[in-house]
């Protein structure tokens, strides 16, 4: 009854020798909110940048809401919304100048457009704050608008990459009811990416485990528990991916995130 | 078109709304005006060669334009990782654009710039010898904006973290501005400092502000504006396909 939205077929992308996502297949329905975990440096990242037109694969295939990301980039942007893992907003514009700019790229028409960014700025509890600088903002109200400009244009899928990393729990909890909430009311699929096993297992009707750039398992959260004979999904996991921690090298973005904390820390 | 009026509009805003940059930004082209021309001064006067402030305020304003317009195009490096350029790169508009409303963008702050620092220069007892030209010295101020943004741009295009901006400003921006003859006479320099200068963009951009400011010129306005434009359109060539190839 269900259509699949998203279709994604052998996809693999080499950097040099090395295969970060290495012949990855799985579907997502319309409507449905899909988890994609792995450890560190398993290949998420890369396949959500390849989904989301900023990586060529380097072979496979993908259907993004029935668009090829790589033949038919406009239309399949114009799809969907995303949340990066690195805040993406302007710290030096205002919560509506950032809802704003969201819009007019998207080529929302005005009216509709300062309709939606009302609606959206009241969901995410910042319509209060629409004038103030982002640099005012804390960590959590910044996702919450993050959440809410990837909505303007009305997309049919939402990305998520580690959206709750460095929130509270409070905020955590707020913003997953919010995006289970968008999820019901404008059937929009929802594809996140998390380290947080308790929130996808609360919060995923289907998931998929990608490890060392392969699909090691695939299907809801009870599969897996019974795949695994494991009581909770963290447990699936780990006993999936195994105990060794995974070190990731510190690449240019990893280091620039980390002098970005620490400037941020010193303001 | 209107993917490029909001990516303008938002350097603008961000220039505007940084006030302590603006001012701080003006403290190297002081220094520059009261140690150098007054210091200088006097010596330039008799060795004859005319009034020293006459010859370097234009030279002080291109090298506020061209430091504002290179960090304006390097900022891209910055913006790539954590900013709003990530947000503009996955939407349904193409590079093209993005990159175009940057650049005129940053060339437009890059010449706010240089208008306060002509500012400045009337301060120090700079007086432009033809007020009707002025006009034309902005657009001659727009053209080095437009060209050294480009010019950060491309550099930010391959570039994939800050560590080597400092470089940028050592090996490139720095020799730029002191060898363009932006200070000094190229007349009666040494041979390889006159050449080193002949191969340097700033150096057209110098002389021909200096030329509608100061009536002082060495190659004339027209090869100055024609080098200039030709170099111009060839960086936002090259810079426009190395920005189209950004993957992140």
């Amino acid at each position: 009854m269900s259509s699949i939205i998203i279709d994604v077929n052998q996809l693999t992308k080499k950097f040099k020798e090395f295969s970060a996502v290495d012949h990855v297949s799985f579907q997502v329905n319309s409507g449905e909110i899909f988890a994609f975990l792995g450890p560190n440096g398993a290949g998420k990242t890369t396949t959500i940048k390849m989904l989301t037109t900023l990586l060529l694969p380097t072979s496979g295939t993908i259907s993004l809401n029935w668009f090829n990301p790589v033949t038919q980039q406009d239309q399949a942007r114009a799809s969907f919304g995303i949340v990066f893992q690195d805040p993406s907003l302007d710290d030096e514009l205002t919560a509506y100048e950032n809802m704003e700019f969201h819009g007019v790229l998207y080529h929302v028409p005005q009216s509709l457009r300062k309709q939606r960014i009302e609606e959206l700025l009241n969901i995410v509890d910042l319509w209060e704050r629409k004038d103030q600088l982002i640099k005012t903002f804390s960590g959590g109200m910044k996702r919450r608008l993050e959440i809410a400009r990837g909505l303007v244009h009305h997309p049919k899928i939402f990305f998520l990459d580690e959206p709750t990393i460095g929130l509270d729990p409070q905020t955590r909890n707020q913003m997953w009811d919010y995006v289970a909430k968008l999820n019901q009311k404008e059937n929009i699929t929802v594809f996140f990416t998390t380290h947080y096993m308790e929130e996808a297992e609360r919060i995923a009707q289907r998931l998929a485990i990608i490890d060392h750039g392969k699909i090691i398992a695939h299907g809801s959260v009870e599969d897996l528990k019974n795949l695994t004979q494991t009581s909770t999904l963290e447990a699936a996991f780990l006993k999936l991916t195994g105990k060794a921690i995974r070190e990731e090298e510190a690449n240019p973005s990893e280091q620039m995130r980390l002098h970005r904390q620490m400037w941020r820390g010193r303001k | 078109m209107s993917t490029i009026y909001i990516l303008w509009l938002r350097q603008i805003k961000r220039y505007l709304r940084s006030r302590s940059r603006i001012i701080g930004s003006l403290g190297q082209p002081l220094l520059f005006l009261v140690a150098l021309g007054f210091g200088l001064g006097p010596i330039f006067q008799k060795a004859g060669g005319g009034n020293y402030i006459d010859f370097l305020a234009p030279g002080v304003i291109a090298q506020g334009i061209l430091f504002t317009a290179i960090f304006a195009g390097i900022e891209l490096i910055w913006d790539r990782q954590f900013g709003f350029l990530k947000e503009t790169l996955v939407a349904p508009v193409s590079r093209f654009e993005i990159m175009l409303g940057r650049t005129l963008g940053g060339a437009t702050i890059a010449t706010f710039q240089g208008i306060i620092i002509f500012g400045l220069t009337l301060l120090v007892g700079f007086r432009p010898y033809n007020l009707w030209l002025l006009p034309m010295g902005l657009v001659i101020m727009f053209i080095i904006a437009l060209f050294f943004t480009g010019v950060g741009t491309a550099i930010a295009s391959f570039l994939d973290d800050m560590q080597g901006f400092q470089l940028i400003m050592n090996f490139l921006v720095l020799p730029l501005f002191f060898l363009s003859g932006a200070l000094f006479p190229l007349k009666g320099a040494p041979d390889f400092l006159s050449l080193s200068a002949k191969l340097n963009p700033l150096t057209y951009g110098v002389d021909a502000l200096r030329d509608v400011l100061s009536n002082i010129t060495q190659f004339g306005i027209i090869l100055d504006i024609s080098v200039l434009g030709v170099l111009t359109l060839l960086i936002l060539v090259l810079g426009s396909y190395l920005f189209s190839k950004i993957q992140i």
